[in-house]
């Protein structure tokens, strides 16, 4: 058999695949880039206009743009700090040769399996004003004094979404973390005992450097993930109270199908996609540096 | 701590402390789903009671009845696993040949394939939302299952191909060489040599991509407008739509326990596959 059968052979091999990701992803992304840049009005029918850049100028004007993106950066700094932070932790925790590890390691998991539209309605119920068993519990501890309208004020709302995220995703962190772990070799560490490390020194100089491969590769999918969170703030607060939770994607749905602006949708959409993937260069240019100078 | 052995004194001691810490941490895990389970079981008097009564007495079946009769609900749980089963169907099927491909392609071209799957499994899905939902009101598919087959089956794709390369690549070069010179197809090879040697791989993948599909939820919310056609996700999330003081929670918390109950059957079964098995790197979640 020749090479290039071979290569024959591997394309016709990866062509379902592709043109299933050429229908469902690439197709839909030049649709939007396109529609991002037409004016879109419904009178007696669709009636696109060339926009150019119109729709993202528009953007920068709007108020109500600026505080979704504020919420979203928020709560995804928030939320994806806490999980990493928790996520690190849970893994160490769970690591080790225990009793009962491989219950415990997939009870542990459990929450990132749930889906979060229907555990955001169980959190709802947790926070609930009037019959939410946070109010109780916090009443009996002192803590708070009388009920207190969790999902009713900006401040609160936000904090609720941002224990239910932390809830629903640090098992991510924790699955990223324990996979890291797991390719430690047990030499390494060994060494370190015999060096004298104390358990901090050796976590801090020798397991966490190793883990930056993991711990980046959680980071960057929590944070894409946290930054295009449409579930949860759908189901639990719907945006509110006054648009204090309100997220880019919940922001870019009800332009689509509240408004029917969908020229104005899409530029958020994209806008959106185009901060976010510079971000990630920046931040990968920074641990690029930042790592050549550790090497 | 006996100053006779400070040392094993030590060592118990972090056991214990280990043992608290995973009490607290599984209790953080498991509390919502519990609360949910309690609130099932409770009668309507006990649920709005306050202060709040934690234990059902005694536990009650009548919520669990009553979700049968009101909304369509058996009817979203088979859509899920209708929509689910054929979406990791499709999806596997299509995944496995490419995997075989890329586990035997040379290093280069291999690794940017792969890293270009990881880059579209990092999409969000407000990304392709509006121009799938024109494509699939042009095909008038609006409250057809394909709407949410397709979509799944693609979205899931990248993890799939993921989890299915690691171990097909790790198979011996010279079982494809066997199998080539016994005359067998692709096709074929794939089928009969491949996949039976990648089965755990390959059932840790079926789980996972049949989780993600069974939870997708902004997809199923806008494609799916007819009640009876609705998943379980977009069924009970639309429930609480009309006002705030009528929700039935008792009931919700019934059809909650029971849309996340085959999720938390399949996550114990396969815990073992699902952190062993994925733990190369190729997550999505």
């Amino acid at each position: 058999m020749s090479p290039s059968d071979g290569r024959r052979e591997r394309l016709l091999q990866l062509t379902p695949a592709l043109l299933l990701l050429a229908a469902v992803v690439a197709a839909p992304i030049l649709r939007i880039v396109q529609l991002s840049l037409f004016r879109v009005e419904l009178h007696q029918g669709v009636v696109a206009r060339w926009a150019g850049l119109d729709q993202f100028l528009r953007l920068w004007q709007d108020g109500r743009w600026w505080i979704t993106l504020g919420n979203t950066a928020f709560f995804t700094g928030s939320s994806v700090g806490l999980e990493m932070g928790l996520g690190v932790a849970f893994a160490l925790l769970i690591h080790p040769r225990f009793r009962a590890r491989g219950a415990v390691r997939a009870l542990v998991l459990l929450p990132w399996a749930l889906p979060t539209a229907v555990m955001s309605l169980a959190w709802g119920w947790i926070f609930n004003d009037s019959f939410g068993v946070i109010n109780d519990l916090l009443g009996r501890l002192g803590l708070i004094r009388g009920p207190v309208a969790w999902l009713g004020q900006p401040g609160t709302a936000m904090l609720a979404l941002v224990v239910a995220d932390v809830w629903k995703n640090t098992p991510f962190v924790t699955l990223i973390v324990l996979a890291g772990l797991q390719g430690i070799p047990e030499q390494v560490l060994e060494a370190a005992r015999v060096d004298g490390l104390a358990a901090w020194p050796r976590f801090r100089r020798v397991v966490l450097p190793l883990l930056a491969p993991s711990l980046l590769v959680a980071l960057a999918f929590r944070g894409v993930q946290a930054y295009g969170a449409f579930d949860l703030p759908y189901v639990l607060t719907g945006g509110g109270p006054g648009g204090a939770t309100e997220t880019v994607s919940l922001y870019a749905y009800q332009n689509y199908f509240r408004y029917l602006d969908f020229g104005y949708g899409s530029a958020i959409v994209v806008q959106g996609v185009a901060l976010a993937t510079l971000l990630a260069l920046a931040m990968m240019r920074l641990a690029g540096s930042r790592g050549r100078q550790g090497a | 701590m006996s100053p006779a052995s400070p040392r094993a004194g030590r060592r118990a001691g972090i056991a214990l402390l280990r043992g608290a810490a995973v009490a607290v941490v599984l209790a953080w895990s498991l509390a919502p789903a519990i609360w949910q389970a309690l609130t099932a079981l409770k009668p309507d008097a006990q649920i709005t009671h306050i202060p709040t009564i934690y234990l059902p007495h005694p536990p009650v079946w009548l919520h669990v009845a009553a979700l049968w009769e009101r909304k369509p609900f058996g009817l979203y749980l088979a859509n899920s696993a209708w929509i689910a089963g054929w979406a990791t169907l499709l999806c596997l099927a299509v995944a496995a040949p490419a995997a075989a491909a890329l586990a035997r392609m040379p290093g280069r071209g291999r690794e940017g394939l792969l890293l270009a799957l990881l880059v579209v499994s990092l999409f969000p899905p407000i990304l392709l939302l509006f121009p799938l939902y024109e494509g699939v009101r042009a095909l008038g598919w609006i409250n057809h299952p394909l709407a949410l087959v397709l979509p799944n089956a693609a979205l899931n794709l990248p993890l799939a191909v993921w989890v299915l390369e690691s171990a097909l690549r790790g198979l011996p070069v010279e079982l494809d060489e066997a199998a080539r010179l016994d005359g067998l197809g692709p096709v074929r090879r794939l089928w009969r040599i491949h996949l039976p040697l990648a089965l755990p791989a390959l059932a840790t993948t079926a789980v996972l991509v049949f989780i993600f599909c069974w939870n997708e939820f902004m997809l199923a919310l806008t494609f799916m407008t007819r009640d009876p056609s609705k998943t379980v996700t977009a069924g009970i999330a639309t429930v609480s739509g009309a006002s705030l003081y009528e929700i039935p929670w008792g009931q919700l918390s019934a059809a909650i326990v029971i849309a996340t109950l085959p999720l938390m059957v399949l996550v114990l079964l396969f815990q073992r596959g699902i952190v062993s098995g994925l733990t190369r790197g190729a997550l999505k979640g």
